[in-house]
């Protein structure tokens, strides 16, 4: 077929196709150390800005010289490019340096975002934070993805998962615990947890049991999702005349909270945001690390050698499948018990697809998946940053769209293959139909 | 090279899948399984109904009258319908070429908002509606050839997966027109005037004619979306492009021996598909809306898949399917009113009618509805697994 043979020319296997990459990727990083240098550094203010690392009065800080640092960052582009054309013997170092440029895009979109600002200064540390508690059902979802899809079963109904969890969770909690109670509060986010499970177990019984097209399992659970949660809202939590309540806690972690200046700020937050990183953690252990997780891997790699060698793919799948959706209905608790009290429909809002394209940027793995997580949160936290100082280019607002667009386009540049291809694990998608 | 080929076939052979069971194994039952699963989910919905204490009866009794009560009612369902009619069809055509569009739903956004703003240019007005009314029916309709055939371009150049894609370019416009509709500075498309978010309103040449006056307004785009149904399954069943279209889905490595360019064949059912949401969108600003708004087409396109899957990817059965859909959400708000049964009830049963449909399985063993022995779907279902 043709369009596989193109895929494959334009993996870049062949050295040829690869070197291709490689200079258009120098190219653009040439193309903007230029532009930063020649247009940008010259541009921008350069007096008095601040980082802070704490709340007013009185922050702890550094400061500094914007086009100082423009200049820096434009010169390691530069560089960059420079080292994507250079010759072999020292082509080694141009695989670092990419990488070193790609995550000074950071840095160099905070310092351009306040010289742009009114604003003298901004608190970068509880910047970071803000983007750490908006990856948590980014990551938690794109966890869900995970056990799916390394298993074998495509998941894109993340989305209704965690509405489904969000929604059911948020209607026990009103209807038992008046929406004030701890006790009820913990016994419904584990209503959450169970409800994201359950709608879990249907996408695995209809793409196991009876062979649908996973694709369409996961649209049956977004509209299913929908509109269950809507009627839940209209027939019950809105009868019960309870709109929002109390939600969970902020707790600080023991010692690390009392570090100076940055302790308190990072290390106090609420129990779902802490059990994010006990997941992801959790995750990574159990499917790199245990034979179960070597399983649940090879049952999305190659199904019928793996049973060959005397895995029972159908339990494995139904395993995974109903563990990422545990662990989507966590994400929904998220939305309608800590990050708000309260249910609205469709408040997930797109989060199941963000997640679906951290796991893709993030390459089908733990670490990568939780790192598009956080890039996208950071994303989305810089957005309402850059709103709240006033950043103006050339006299007009940078529209926050832009950035709650950015993981999209960032995942779309990826899945065509222009920086580092994602590979999706080879059976996912692909029914099981077990040997007689 | 493995990974490459392993990106595609990975998700291609669930969509190839998909693509086997519409047109080989449901070719010889079009009838039997698509009723059973619309019974089988209004139980389901009757169920739900009883259990918030009203009777069931009651509700779908008031639920059918708002369907089709009276002339109003008919009208009014029949003009909910017709969008449903473009974005089913959208996913149909790309169904047959073995591509699963999962992106109807940004290219009516595309479409609509390219309607809207064609719509409202100023010499628009100058223009008799003769010459007004198809053009705003073509910007639409480029608009979403344009975005669907985005995906097709991809996966032929890149190999990246159209339902990935498709799922990353539906969020990416949808902030796009959000941010369009907007923003008062710069002022994009938005609509100073207006106190909610929504672009200017088009030009009165531009606007498609009335048929009934009913809620919402039945007006002629209806002749264009069904006409357009037929020119399809002329298309599929006569002409050498409609062929290769059902070849390359059938068995695009067959398609490639035989000759066939699968790449200019995949693309161009990419944008065909586009071209229809775009089409479906333009009807609905020209005869409904007279504006865009992002809201609009909510769900729209992931409807469409059901249509699809219900009329089996036939086109003229599409016309059948969208309008049990398009009626059903009509009806719904005097079912509200006269049972106090929430519409979201509507969305469940439609839900599962997708449910059902997909999962025929479930429904043949229900219903004891024979399956041919030599059903290629039997491979893939209850046979395979468990």
């Amino acid at each position: 077929m043709t369009t596989v043979e193109h895929a494959a020319g334009a993996s870049g296997a062949s050295g040829r196709v690869g070197l291709d990459r490689q200079s258009i990727t120098g190219l653009v990083f040439g193309l903007l150390g230029i532009a930063l240098l020649a247009g940008v550094a010259p541009a921008i203010s350069g007096s008095g800005r601040r980082f802070n690392f704490e709340p007013p009065p009185d922050p702890a800080g550094i400061g500094f010289h914007p086009p100082t640092w423009v200049i820096a960052i434009g010169v390691l582009f530069l560089l960059t490019a420079v080292l994507g054309f250079a010759p072999p013997e020292a082509r080694r170092w141009a695989s670092p340096a990419r990488l070193l440029s790609a995550l000074a895009v950071i840095p160099l979109l905070l310092v351009l975002s306040l010289a742009l600002s009114d604003n003298p200064s901004t608190n970068i540390v509880n910047l970071f934070n803000e983007s750490l508690v908006l990856a948590t059902p980014l990551a938690l979802g794109a966890t869900t993805g995970l056990w799916c899809e390394r298993s074998g079963i495509i998941n894109i109904g993340i989305e209704g998962t965690m509405l489904a969890g969000a929604g059911i969770g948020y209607m026990t909690y009103a209807t038992i615990g008046d929406a004030q109670s701890t006790g009820w509060l913990w016994f419904s986010i584990l209503i959450s947890v169970l409800a994201g499970g359950l709608v879990a177990a249907l996408l695995a019984v209809l793409s196991i049991r009876f062979g649908v097209n996973q694709i369409v399992g996961g649209v049956v659970i977004n509209l299913f999702a929908l509109g269950l949660t809507g009627f839940l809202r209209s027939e019950v939590i809105v009868k019960t005349g309870i709109t929002t309540g109390v939600g969970t806690s902020e707790f600080g972690l023991p010692l690390l909270s009392e570090i100076p200046v940055i302790g308190d700020q990072l290390f106090r937050g609420k129990p779902i945001y802490w059990m994010m990183y006990l997941v992801v953690i959790g995750t990574w252990l159990v499917m790199f690390r245990t034979p179960w997780g070597l399983r649940v891997r090879s049952c999305g790699e190659n199904p019928h050698a793996a049973e060959t060698l005397g895995v029972n793919v159908v339990r494995i799948r139904y395993q995974s499948v109903i563990l990422g959706g545990l662990i989507a209905g966590l994400a929904g608790a998220w939305f309608s018990m800590e990050s708000q009290t309260r249910f609205e429909d469709n408040m997930t809002n797109a989060a199941g697809f963000i997640a679906l394209a951290a796991l893709i940027f993030g390459k089908w793995t733990p670490w990568g998946a939780f790192g598009g997580a956080l890039l996208f949160g950071f994303s989305r936290a810089l957005g309402t940053r850059l709103q709240f100082l006033g950043v103006e280019v050339s006299g007009f607002e940078i529209p926050s769209e832009f950035l709650q667009a950015l993981p999209f386009v960032v995942t779309l540049v990826v899945v065509a293959g222009a920086v580092g291809r994602s590979i999706p694990p080879a059976a996912a998608g692909q029914p099981f139909q077990r040997s007689k | 090279m493995n990974g490459a080929r392993n990106a595609n076939a990975g998700i291609g052979r669930a969509a190839g899948q998909v693509h086997r069971v519409l047109t080989e194994a449901w070719r010889l039952q079009p009838l039997y399984v698509s009723l059973y699963a619309i019974l089988l989910s209004f139980v389901v919905g009757g169920v739900l109904i009883s259990i918030i204490g009203v009777n069931p009866f009651t509700a779908y009794w008031a639920l059918l009258r708002g369907m089709v009560g009276g002339g109003d009612e008919i009208a009014g369902s029949l003009a909910r319908s017709v969008p449903f009619i473009g974005s089913a069809l959208a996913l149909a055509f790309a169904f047959r070429a073995g591509l699963f569009n999962i992106g109807a739903e940004g290219q009516l956004l595309a479409g609509g908002v390219t309607a809207a703003y064609v719509g409202a240019l100023s010499w628009m007005s100058d223009l008799p509606g003769i010459v007004a009314i198809p053009l705003i029916l073509i910007a639409g309709t480029m608009g979403g050839a344009i975005w669907g055939g985005i995906p097709g371009v991809l996966r032929t150049k890149t190999g990246a997966h159209e339902v990935i894609s498709t799922i990353m370019l539906n969020s990416l416009v949808l902030f796009g027109v959000r941010w369009m509709v907007n923003s008062r500075d710069p002022v994009v498309l938005r609509d100073t005037e207006s106190t909610v978010p929504r672009t200017d309103p088009i030009s009165d040449t531009a606007v498609l004619p009335e048929l009934v006056d009913s809620q919402p307004v039945l007006h002629t785009g209806l002749f264009a979306l069904v006409g357009i149904c037929f020119v399809v399954a002329f298309v599929l069943k006569r002409t050498t492009f409609g062929f290769e279209v059902g070849t390359v889905g059938l068995n695009p490595h067959a398609s490639h021996y035989a000759g066939i360019n699968v790449n200019r064949v995949i693309v161009a059912s990419m944008a065909a598909s586009g071209a229809f949401a775009g089409l479906a969108a333009a009807s609905e600003i020209s005869g409904t809306n007279g504006f865009f708004q992002p809201g609009t087409f909510f769900l729209m396109g992931f409807d469409g898949i059901a249509i699809a899957l219900l009329a089996r990817t036939n086109p003229v059965a599409i016309i059948a399917a969208a309008l049990l859909w398009g009626s059903m959400l009509s009806g719904a708000p005097l079912m509200q009113q006269e049972a106090d049964v929430s519409i979201d009830v509507v969305r469940i049963i439609q839900a599962m009618v997708l449910l059902f449909v997909a999962a025929d399985a479930i429904v043949r063993y229900l219903f004891r509805v024979r399956e041919l022995d030599q059903s290629p779907f039997k491979a893939t279902s209850v046979e395979g697994a468990v």
